[in-house]
Formats: structure tokens, sequence, C-alpha cells
């Protein structure tokens, strides 16, 4: 019964003439709390990609849970539960947090493809989106478009969401980018709270976070 | 029913202006009997701009080539009514079908590419069928199109006569029931998630949503909706000509739906109603020339901001204007 | 059949002069320019009308019609078509479809809607067999004249210092603003040129097409196609895109007559669905 959640092998991607992603093979167990580090430019982001089935590999394989996922879209690696978020915040303009963690929820659980009955209908996705919101602090702001929003909220929302998805991996992309030494603690707190059996990949540059992370 | 509950079902809960709009809309063609065929094709706009509604304000999916549906709703129903049977349910349903296989089809060649590309097929498709039209024109009469349709009474009841009484109850009572339909349909997980792909195609992947199915349910849905709206055009007028394929149609719903709001249900309702007036004012001033005032009003409203237009103060603000 | 395909190739090049600037500022700007066919027409106009009116030879009215239609896309550029460059492509939509409306109605006013005739000078007329090759002179012309102006715009774009300012702002805005090219004097000349060249098509085609108000309408989808096929990260894609429309476009209205256009119109579709990106996009580059 193996321990590695995520793992890939001779992973290559080729744009052109440019070898942004050469050879990588990595094995992530799990319950682990490990960094990525690396100067910009990389390639830490084009790797998640990779992992995640936005970037198709030039040569490679990827396994999630023993299962070859290297074939698959991005979205069935999410129910497969293997979560990203996005160094620049990816969100939802139109939506407010309590409406986007709500959504979220509801994919999460199934009900995505229901079209008959309200969003509000159900108690306990609502119940879970309330307790999202309390635990990233975003109660307050709960019922605000997103596009209206302070910057370090919609940090605390990008990261929101992808808790959500009852990720089994997590592959977080420079969390703390944009966001005050203030409002860091609390943010990178909550990712320390998270499930035991959670496996966590940090993507970052700045080596003191890493250091007190990993 | 917790707090966060009743906060997601504030959106979606009926205004107490809805009920009583409803009711003028219905009563208005035994208030003003002699404006019942207008009624009867302002009623069809509407429906036809809802469809379009889900298709470019819900999942954004700029489509220039909607009347494609409409069209081949309308060819249908009327090729129904002239060889196999008068009876307007019947044809309705059969036109429904036809639309949404068309758009099942379609809907395929929308999912990829830029935005152009999508222009460009959508745009595609209608300038096929619009050809087809015209040279199968031992089916669909060419540009004489079909008419002289008998169609059977509504209900076995009510006939679609000259004054057009029935005929706009037939496509108000349409309108109505295609209107709720899209509500619960928008206010749904299902229209949640449309809306994410709409905002963030990108995102919406990230968490788990299947866009390509997503996407292709609706476009399946809008199509028939659009069918619908095609098919009470032959059945209460009689007649179909390939003027219901032409790009004037498409660009006119796109108009209706940007001037009553994109993304707002009651934007294709309101906007059919007000293109509608403004098209007969302005052909009344000048009769030859009003493309240029309908072009000017777009140039304008496209430079002042569509969500400012109705907010005149607005206007000479210097700011948002565009996504987030 | 050779007549045919010379006749197609000499549809495509003008095809592609009309729609090269499309091209080009679609892939620069990301701007949906459903007005480009008015330019077109303004070209086409001004020569018509210098030459019935003013008796004007054909061949200064072209470069007239160049830099009438190009001095209206500066002007233009500068005041409307600037500040909705970051609209979405819904709102441009809207609005070159406004500007379309307003073009058409106005020359109609102005002008009156009949087709104009167009008469070519003495030396362009006539035709030449060689074998079951037909070739008419005016159309050797079109596609000399065309020839030279794709050289020409390879040249610049590849071979001068704007014309890698012009590919550094297409590939990423960002970067070429802030490694100091002037990215609005970019934007505004290779709109205007793109405009001129457009107009010069309009001149160059309305013998061939058929000059009325209707022009921007007619066509504009035939100039989409070239720059939805053939993609907007080089020239070469819309040159070969817009033989490729011109050619079938030929071929198919001679050879099946009751289903001309709709082979145009599947074939671009069936091509969108293969690539959606276009058939000449670069690997790698941005759409």
């Amino acid at each position: 019964m193996s321990d590695i959640v995520l793992s890939c092998q001779g992973l290559v991607k080729r744009f052109g003439g440019i070898v942004a992603t050469h050879n990588v093979s990595l094995d992530l167990r799990r319950g682990a709390r490990h960094a990525l580090i690396g100067p910009n430019g990389a390639g830490k982001t084009t790797l998640i990609n990779l992992l995640t089935g936005v970037l198709e590999p030039t040569e490679g394989r990827i396994t999630l849970n023993g299962e070859d996922i290297s074939r698959l879209a991005p979205h069935q690696r999410v129910r497969r539960g293997l979560v990203r978020t996005f160094q620049i915040n990816q969100l939802f303009a139109s939506m407010t947090p309590l409406q986007t963690l709500a959504l979220v929820v509801s994919e999460q659980r199934g009900l995505g493809a229901r079209w008959w009955r309200s969003l509000a209908a159900d108690a306990g996705v609502a119940e879970r989106a309330q307790q999202l919101l309390a635990q990233f602090h975003l109660a307050e702001v709960a019922d605000q478009k997103t596009e209206h929003l302070a910057y370090g909220k919609r940090r605390l929302l990008e990261i929101a969401i992808a808790l959500a998805c009852e990720p089994r991996v997590l592959l977080l992309d420079e969390p703390v980018a944009g966001v005050p030494a203030g409002e860091r603690e609390e943010l990178l707190q909550t990712v320390a709270a998270l499930p035991a059996d959670v496996s966590v990949l940090l993507i970052e540059h700045d080596m003191d976070l890493v250091f007190s992370f990993a | 029913m917790i707090p966060a509950q009743s906060d997601l079902a504030r959106t979606a809960r009926l205004k107490w202006w809805e009920p009583l709009f409803w009711l003028a809309v219905f009563a208005a063609p035994a208030l003003w009997p002699g404006q019942a065929p207008i009624i009867n094709e302002t009623a069809i706009w509407a429906l036809f701009a809802i469809s379009l509604d889900l298709v470019l304000g819900y999942a954004g999916i700029v489509s220039l080539g909607h009347a494609a549906f409409f069209g081949l709703g309308a060819y249908t129903a009327a090729l129904f009514a002239r060889h196999l049977s008068p009876d307007p349910h019947l044809g309705l349903l059969v036109a429904m079908g036809a639309s949404a296989l068309l758009g099942l089809l379609a809907s395929l060649t929308v999912l990829r590419g830029t935005d152009l590309t999508r222009l460009m097929v959508t745009l595609g498709l209608a300038l096929i069928l619009l050809e087809l039209a015209n040279k199968l024109d031992w089916l669909t009469g060419g540009t004489d199109g079909i008419q002289g349709l008998t169609i059977a009474p509504v209900l076995g009841r009510f006939e679609f006569g000259i004054d057009g009484q029935v005929a706009s109850y037939f496509s108000l009572t349409l309108l109505l029931l295609f209107f709720l339909l899209a509500r619960v349909i928008v206010n749904s997980p299902f229209g949640g998630t449309l809306k994410a792909i709409r905002d963030n195609r990108l995102r919406a992947m990230a968490i788990g949503i299947p866009v390509h199915a997503r996407l292709i349910a609706i476009y399946t849905v809008a199509a028939a909706i659009a069918g619908a709206a095609g098919a009470a055009f032959t059945l209460t007028s009689g007649y179909v000509s390939m003027e219901a394929l032409s790009f004037d149609r498409s660009a006119d719903v796109m108009l209706m739906v940007v001037i009553g709001g994109v993304g707002w249900l009651y934007g294709g309702v309101i906007g059919a109603v007000v293109f509608q007036v403004i098209r007969d004012v302005l052909s009344q001033i000048t009769p030859q020339y009003w493309m240029f005032w309908i072009g000017l009003f777009l140039v304008v409203l496209v430079l002042v901001g569509r969500d400012r237009l109705f907010k005149p103060w607005t206007w000479f603000k210097r700011g948002a204007g565009g996504k987030a | 059949m050779l007549t045919i395909l010379f006749d197609g190739i000499a549809y495509g090049m003008l095809l592609f002069v009309l729609a090269v600037g499309l091209a080009v500022t679609m892939g620069l700007m990301n701007f949906i320019n459903l007005a480009h066919g008015a330019f077109a027409m303004v070209g086409g106009y001004i020569t018509v009308l210098l030459m019935q009116r003013l008796d004007v030879p054909f061949l200064v009215c072209l470069p007239l019609a160049f830099a009438g239609a190009a001095l209206l896309g500066a002007v233009l550029e500068r005041t409307l078509y600037r500040p909705l460059y970051r609209k979405p492509h819904l709102d441009q939509v809207l609005f070159s479809i406004g500007l379309v409306f307003m073009a058409v109605s106005a020359v109609d006013y102005y002008v009156g809607s009949t087709q104009q005739i167009m008469q070519l000078p003495q030396w362009l007329k006539g035709r030449t067999e060689i074998g079951s090759l037909g070739m008419g002179h005016y159309r050797l012309f079109i596609i000399v004249v065309c020839a030279a102006l794709t050289v020409m715009l390879q040249y610049i774009l590849s071979r001068t210092r704007f014309g890698s300012r012009l590919r550094a702002s297409v590939d990423d805005q960002r970067v070429a603003a802030g490694m100091g090219i002037n990215v609005n004097v970019v934007f505004l000349s290779t709109f205007a040129f793109g405009s001129g060249l457009a107009g010069l098509g309009g001149a160059l085609g309305a013998e061939v097409l058929g000059m009325d108000p209707t022009f921007p309408l007619k066509f504009m989808v035939y100039f989409l196609i070239v720059v939805a096929v053939g993609g907007t990260s080089s020239i070469t894609g819309p040159l070969l895109a817009a033989l490729l429309l011109g050619i079938a476009d030929v071929a198919g209205k001679y050879y099946i007559p009751k289903m001309g256009a709709f082979i145009v119109y599947t074939l671009m579709i069936v091509i969108l669905l293969w690539k959606p990106q276009g058939l000449f996009v670069r690997q790698g580059g941005k759409a």
C-alpha cells in the first residue's frame, strides 16, 4: 500500500526551442509538507500547470494515488483530489464570496449539474460555505462582489476556493504573493491547520517562509 | 434555513414588481386589441432574446449567428405544417427538437478557440443555413419562402385569426413558460457554474467544472428555445421566409439583449420592447436612414459604457469601463 | 482550369491586401474590428469618384485611395478606437458594427445606393491567352501589385526597426513598452497603414468585386475568414489563407454553382474546428 499520493517521472516540456521543464521526477507522500523553491523563471508554475493538466507534457508520466492521470483533463484531476491555487488571483469577478464558495462546494459534492433546484436549496452546501467564510475571515465581505474586494481578502478567497474542493493534494503557487506582511501570518496559519493527511506542495521563492513551513 | 441560505436565495427571490409586470403584459392584447400583432411579434423577439442571453450573458459566447436556430425552428414548423400535420403543438415540439439537435452539433464548434473563432463559426453556421435555404428552393421555397400555411387551432379551440389575439396569447404563454424555465436554470448550481465559466474559464476548470459538458448543455437548451421562437413565428403568421435566417435577425436580437442588459433575464424582454419602439419611431422619422442612427447609438453605447447607459449621471465621469 | 486557378489567385491576393491590416491590428491590439471593410469602401469610392468627376487617372487614384483611408484610420484610431482596446470583445463587436452601419448609411445618403461603374484605363483591359490559360490583364495587374505589396510588407516587418517594434508589441505589449517602445505610436501607425492598405484594396477591387454601400457588409465575412483561418501572428498565414479562400471561392462557384458560397463557409468551420487558433499559428505563440 503505497504512501505516495502524487508522483511524476521524466516530465519534460518544450516550447519551441525552450526546455521549460527538463526531466523532472518527484514523489509526494501522504501528509507531506514540501516546498518547491527557485528563482523567478525557473519553471515552477509551468510544473504546476503540467501536473494539473493545463499544459500537455512533451514527455513523461504523472500518477495520482497510483492512477495514471497524464491524459486526464484538468477538471477530472480536481475531482480526484488534485487542487491548486494561482499566483495571480483567478476569481469570479461578478460573484460574491458566498456565492463562489457555495458554487465550489456544490460542484465538489456532485450537485454542479443540477439545474432544477436553486443554489440556496441545499443546507449542507450553505453550511460548509459559511464555515469556510468564517475560517478565512471573509464573513464580513461575504455579500460583496469579488471585483470590489480588497487584495488581501481576494487572496484569502483564492485559497478558500482551493480548500472548498476538499483536496487530497494541494499545490499552492506563491500563496502570500502581494499580501502585506501583517496578513501573511493569518494565511499561513490556515494552511498549516490543514488536515494531516492532505499533502501540500508550496511554491515559493522567499526562503524564510519556506523554512518556517516545510 | 440557515442565514447563508437566505443570503444565497435573495438574488433568486421573486421581486414585488414581477407578478405585476406579467399581469400587465398578459392584459395588453385585451386592452389594445389593435396592437395584438405587434405584441405577438415582440413576444417572439423577447423569447428569442432570452435564448441568446443564456448563451451570451450567462455562458459568455459571442454569437452573431443565433438566427440559425430561430430560422431552423421556423422552417421545420412550416414544413411540418405543410407536409405532415397542421397541429401547432406537435409542430412546436418538432421544431424545438430540430433546433436542439442543431444546437447540440453546433455547440461542439464553439467550445475551443478564441472569441474571433467563435464569432466566425457561429456566423458561418447561419450563413450556411441561409445558403441552403436559398439553394434548396424545391424544399424551402427559396427567396419566396413557404406561404399560405394552414395551422390548426390551439388546444383544439382557439383559431389563429387575422386580429392576432390568439397569436399574441400563444406567444406570450410560450414566453412566460420559457422565462420561468430559464429562471430556474439560472438560479441553480448549474447556472452558477455557467457564470463561473463566463467569468473565469481557467478557474472553473480548476474547481472541477466540466466546462465543455456544461457549455454543450446550455447551448442545446438555448437553441431549443430559439427554435420555439422560430416555430411561434411560423405558426402565428402562417409563413416563413429567408429573413428568419438572416444576419439582420441575428444582429437585431443581439442589440435587444445588449440594450436590455446582458446577463439579466428581463434584459431580453425589456430590450425587445425598447428596440421595437426605437425602430418604429426611427423608421417614421427617417425611413431610409434609420440604420445610421442605430449605428450611432451603438457607438455611443460602447463609448459611454454598456452598464452606464441608464445612469446618465455617470456619462462624463472617467473611470471603469470593461472587465474587472 | 488553369484560368480558374489564375482568377482564384488574383482574388486571393486582393483579399490578402484587403484583410492583412485587420490581421495585424487584431494580433497587435486584440481588437475585433468589424468595420475594417468600411476603410476599403472609402478607398474604393475615392477612386471611383475621382475618376468619374475629376478625370483623375487610375494609377494616380491608387495612392490617393491609400492615403485617404490611412488618414481616416489614423483619426479614428486616436479618437474612437484607442479608449476601447481594453473592453470586452462583445463591446468591440457592437462598436464596430455601429461604425459600419453609420458608414454604409452615410455613403448611401451622399453618393446613392447604385453600384459604381468603374472605367479601367485602356492598357488594363483585355486578355492574353496562353494555351488553356486565359489571363485577364487587370487580374494580372492585381497579382503583380499585391505581390509587390506583400514583399514590401515582409521586408518592413523583418528588416526595419519599425517592423521589429511592431513584432515586439504583438508578442508582448507590456514588455515592449517597458523597453521604451512607444506602443501608442506603433498602434496608431499600424492601424493607419492597415486601413490604408484596405483602402488600396478597395480601389483595386472596385472593378472586380463591385463597389456599392453594402460592400463592407458583403465582404466582411471574407476578411474575417482570412484572419481567423490565417491567424494573427504572421502575415504569411493570412496570405496563404487568402489564397486558399480565393481559389476555393472561384472554383466552388464555377464547378458547383448551386453550392458555391456554402463550400467556403463549411471549409472555414472545418478548419477552425481542427485548428481553433488558425491554420498557420506559430507553436507557443499567443493567439
